[in-house]
C-alpha cells in the first residue's frame, strides 16, 4: 500500500515539475504536414529542444492535411511537398519557402532481388502503375535487368491512400514521362489510381510494401533505409543509371532556379544531369502573413533560420540535401512579409 | 398534557409534510433529469442528421443525386462519386454475414443445448470477450497477421482451384493482394461472432422448457429439436440478432481501413482491394483540401447513416414482434 502510495506521489510531483518546467520556457513550435520532412524535423526539433529549451510539436499527417490546418490557423506553420499556387497563397494571406529537399526512390519485395540490384525507368514504372506491366518477369523489366532473376509473379502496385505531397512528385513525374498518364490521371497530392493497394502515410506504404510479397511502392528515401527495404536504381532524364543517395539529390536540387520563382514554387523532378536522380522533391514551410499569435510565429521562423544554419549534419545524415546559402538569404529576406502591427515579427525578434 | 401532544403532532405533521414536499421536489428533479436525458439523445441524434444533410448538400447540388451511383473517385479533378464505397460496404458485409452468421448460431446451439452445464460460462465469456477487443487490435492482426496468410497460402488456392471455373470464376480471379474485399469481410465476420452469438443464445433461451422436453420427450435428436422446435420459435429473434451483427458490421472503420486495400474501385473478384464508406472517411477527411472533396465525404457519412439506421430499425421491429409473442 504504501509503496504505491510513494509511487503516486512521486508521479504527481514528477508531473508538477514537468509543468513547471513547460512553464518557464515559451511555448513549443506547432506545425503539421508532410511526412517526407517529418523525420528529419524530428532530429532538428530535439537539437533545437537541446540548445534552447523550445519544442517542436510537429503532426506528420501528409501535406495535404498539413495545407488544411495552416489555412485553418490551428497550427503555426504547415509544411508540404507540393507548393501552392499563387492565388491560394494570396487568398490566405500566406507565404511559402523551401526548407529541406530529397528523393523519392521505388522500394520493392521481390524474392531473391536485394536493395539497389533492381533498376527501373520512369516509363516501366508508369507502365506498372498504368497497370500494363503485371508481372516481374515483364519483358519491359527484364530488358534494364540483364542477368538479374527475375521471378514469375503479379506485381503488387502500392500508393498512397490520403493526400500527399510525396504522390504529388511522383506523379508529377510520371506527367513528365508520359502524355497519357498526364492526360488521364494527372499530378496531385491524391489522384484516381488505375490500380493497386492504398496506404496511409509514408510509414503506411513502408510497411504494405514490406508485408505483401510482389509490391512496388513509393516513397521518401529515409523511409526506405529504416525499413530496410528493397529500393530500385533508376534511369534519369540523360539516360544514365542512378542510385539514390545524397550525391544524385543534390544534382537534381542543384538545377533549381528560387530566385527566378514567384513564391519560390519549384519542382525539381525529372531533371537533367548525368547524376540527377529523376524523382527528386522539396518541402515547402507554409506561413501566414499576419499571425494570430506573432510570438509564435516569430519562434517558428527563428527555429526554420537556426536549422537553416546548423541542420545541416543532421539533415545530412538522413540523406536530405539542405537549402543553399544563398537561397536561405533570399527566403530570409521573403520572411519580411510576416508582419504584426506592420512591423515584421522575425526582425523584430533580432 | 393535550397541548403538548398537539404540538408534537403539529411538529410531525410539519416534518411530514416536509418530508413529502422534498420527496415531491427529488421527484420533480429526478423527472427532468430523465426527461432531458432521453430528449437530449434525441436532440444529438436530430443535429447530427441535420449537420450531415447541410454539409453534404454542396456534393449532391453539384453532383445531383446520381452522387450516389457514380464510380468515379478523383480528387485531383473533383470528381466524386459514392458508389465504389457503397459497394464495398455492402460486399464486405455480406462476406462477413455468410461467413459470421452460421458460425454464430452454431455457437449459440451448442452453449445452449449441447455443450455441458460446466462449461456454458467460459465458453460464453470468452466469446464475449471478442466483442472487447478494440476494433484497431482486429485492424492490426488483420494486416501483421492474416493479411500474409491470406496472400501466400488462401488466395492461391482459391485462385488456382475456383480461378478458371466458368460463373464464380470471376469471383476468384486477379492477383494476390492479401488485402481486399475478402480479407476484410473475414475479419468483420470475427467481429460480428460476439454479437450474433449472444443474441441468438438469449433468444434459444426464451423456447420454453416444456416445449423442448416434450420435443425431447417424443424422441427427437437434438438436430430435429433444433430445425423444428427452436428456429422456428426464435426466427424473429434471429433475424433481430443478424441485423445487429450487420450493423456493426457496415459502419466498422479502424479494422476494416487496415485490410480493405482503399481503392475506389468496383471490381467483381472477391480479392481485389476496394474501399468502404467509413474506410474512405476515416483515410481522406483529415486530407480534403477542397470543400467540394469534404462534403462528399460528408455525403458519404450521410449515406452510411441512412445505410445502418435501416438496418437498425428493421433489428428493432423485428425483435420487438418476438417479445410479443
Amino acid at each position: 500500500m504504501s509503496f504505491f502510495k510513494t509511487i503516486a506521489v512521486g508521479a504527481a510531483a514528477a508531473a508538477f515539475s514537468v509543468s513547471l518546467a513547460g512553464a518557464s520556457f515559451a511555448a513549443d513550435i506547432s506545425g503539421a504536414g508532410s511526412s517526407f520532412i517529418y523525420p528529419v524535423f524530428a532530429k532538428w526539433g530535439e537539437a533545437y529542444k537541446k540548445a534552447t529549451g523550445i519544442g517542436l510539436n510537429y503532426q506528420s499527417i501528409g501535406s495535404g492535411g498539413g495545407i488544411k490546418q495552416v489555412t485553418a490557423k490551428t497550427v503555426t506553420f504547415g509544411a508540404s511537398d507540393k507548393p501552392l499556387d499563387d492565388k491560394y497563397l494570396a487568398d490566405h494571406g500566406m507565404i511559402q519557402f523551401p526548407m529541406i529537399q530529397g528523393g523519392i526512390v521505388m522500394m520493392y519485395n521481390v524474392k531473391g532481388v536485394k536493395p539497389g540490384q533492381m533498376v527501373l525507368d520512369g516509363k516501366v514504372v508508369e507502365q506498372i502503375y498504368m497497370g500494363n506491366i503485371t508481372k516481374w518477369n515483364d519483358p519491359a523489366i527484364a530488358k534494364l535487368n540483364p542477368g538479374l532473376k527475375l521471378p514469375n509473379e503479379p506485381i503488387v502496385v502500392v500508393h498512397r491512400s490520403d493526400g500527399s505531397g510525396t504522390t504529388f512528385n511522383f506523379t508529377n513525374y510520371l506527367s513528365k514521362i508520359s502524355k497519357e498518364w498526364a492526360d488521364k490521371i494527372g499530378s496531385d497530392t491524391a489522384v484516381e489510381w488505375p490500380l493497386g493497394l492504398g496506404a496511409k502515410g509514408s510509414e503506411g506504404v513502408a510497411n504494405t510494401v514490406k508485408q505483401t510479397a510482389g509490391a512496388i511502392g513509393y516513397n521518401e528515401y529515409a523511409y526506405v533505409i529504416q525499413n530496410k527495404l528493397g529500393y530500385s536504381k533508376m534511369v534519369n532524364k540523360d539516360g544514365k543509371v542512378v542510385a539514390p543517395s545524397l550525391e544524385t539529390f543534390a544534382s537534381a536540387a542543384a538545377n533549381a532556379d528560387w530566385a527566378g520563382a514567384k513564391n519560390f514554387h519549384v519542382i525539381i523532378t525529372d531533371q537533367p544531369g548525368a547524376k540527377s536522380w529523376p524523382i527528386a522533391a522539396s518541402t515547402w514551410v507554409i506561413i501566414h502573413k499576419d499571425p494570430q499569435d506573432p510570438a509564435a510565429a516569430a519562434a517558428a521562423l527563428k527555429f526554420f533560420a537556426w536549422a537553416y544554419k546548423n541542420g545541416h549534419p543532421e539533415a545530412k545524415a538522413l540523406d536530405y540535401v539542405a537549402i543553399p546559402d544563398n537561397v536561405v538569404g533570399l527566403i530570409e529576406k521573403s520572411w519580411s512579409a510576416v508582419q504584426h502591427n506592420g512591423k515584421p515579427v522575425y526582425a523584430a525578434m533580432n | 398534557m393535550t397541548m403538548m401532544t398537539d404540538t408534537a403532532l403539529n411538529g410531525s405533521r410539519a416534518r411530514a409534510e416536509a418530508i413529502s414536499r422534498r420527496m415531491r421536489q427529488q421527484d420533480r428533479l429526478f423527472f427532468w433529469l430523465t426527461w432531458g436525458s432521453a430528449t437530449g439523445v434525441v436532440l444529438v441524434l436530430l443535429g447530427v442528421l441535420v449537420s450531415l444533410l447541410w454539409d453534404s448538400l454542396p456534393a449532391f447540388r453539384h453532383f445531383g443525386i446520381a452522387f450516389i451511383w457514380t464510380e468515379r473517385w478523383s480528387p485531383a479533378k473533383d470528381i466524386f462519386g459514392a458508389l465504389a464505397p457503397i459497394y464495398g460496404t455492402l460486399v464486405t458485409s455480406a462476406i462477413a454475414m455468410v461467413i459470421g452468421v452460421p458460425v454464430s448460431f452454431g455457437i449459440a446451439i451448442f452453449l445452449t443445448e449441447i455443450c455441458p452445464k460446466r462449461l456454458r460460462r467460459p465458453i460464453g465469456t470468452a466469446i464475449e470477450l471478442l466483442a472487447g477487443i478494440p476494433s484497431i487490435i482486429y485492424g492490426l492482426w488483420g494486416f501483421f497477421v492474416l493479411a500474409p496468410v491470406m496472400q501466400q497460402v488462401v488466395q492461391p488456392f482459391l485462385i488456382n482451384t475456383f480461378g478458371d471455373l466458368p460463373g464464380i470464376g470471376i469471383l476468384f480471379s486477379g492477383a494476390p493482394y492479401g488485402i481486399g474485399l475478402l480479407t476484410a469481410g473475414l475479419v468483420l465476420a470475427i467481429m460480428i461472432l460476439p454479437f450474433i452469438t449472444s443474441v441468438s443464445r438469449d433468444v434459444f433461451n426464451t423456447v420454453p422448457v416444456m416445449l423442448r422436453e416434450s420435443a425431447y420427450g417424443m424422441g427427437m435428436t437434438t438436430w430435429e429439436v433444433v430445425r423444428y422446435i427452436i428456429i422456428p420459435y426464435t426466427r424473429l429473434g434471429l433475424v433481430g440478432g443478424i441485423m445487429v451483427g450487420l450493423g456493426r458490421a457496415l459502419g466498422e472503420t479502424m479494422a476494416v481501413t487496415f485490410v480493405i486495400g482503399n481503392s475506389h474501385h468496383i471490381r467483381a473478384s472477391l480479392l481485389s482491394p476496394a474501399t468502404t464508406i467509413s474506410a474512405a472517411i476515416a483515410n481522406e477527411f483529415a486530407e480534403a483540401t477542397s470543400p467540394l472533396y469534404t462534403s462528399s465525404l460528408i455525403a458519404l457519412g450521410l449515406i452510411l447513416f441512412f445505410i445502418t439506421f435501416s438496418v437498425l430499425a428493421l433489428a428493432k421491429w423485428l425483435i420487438g414482434r418476438t417479445e410479443s409473442f
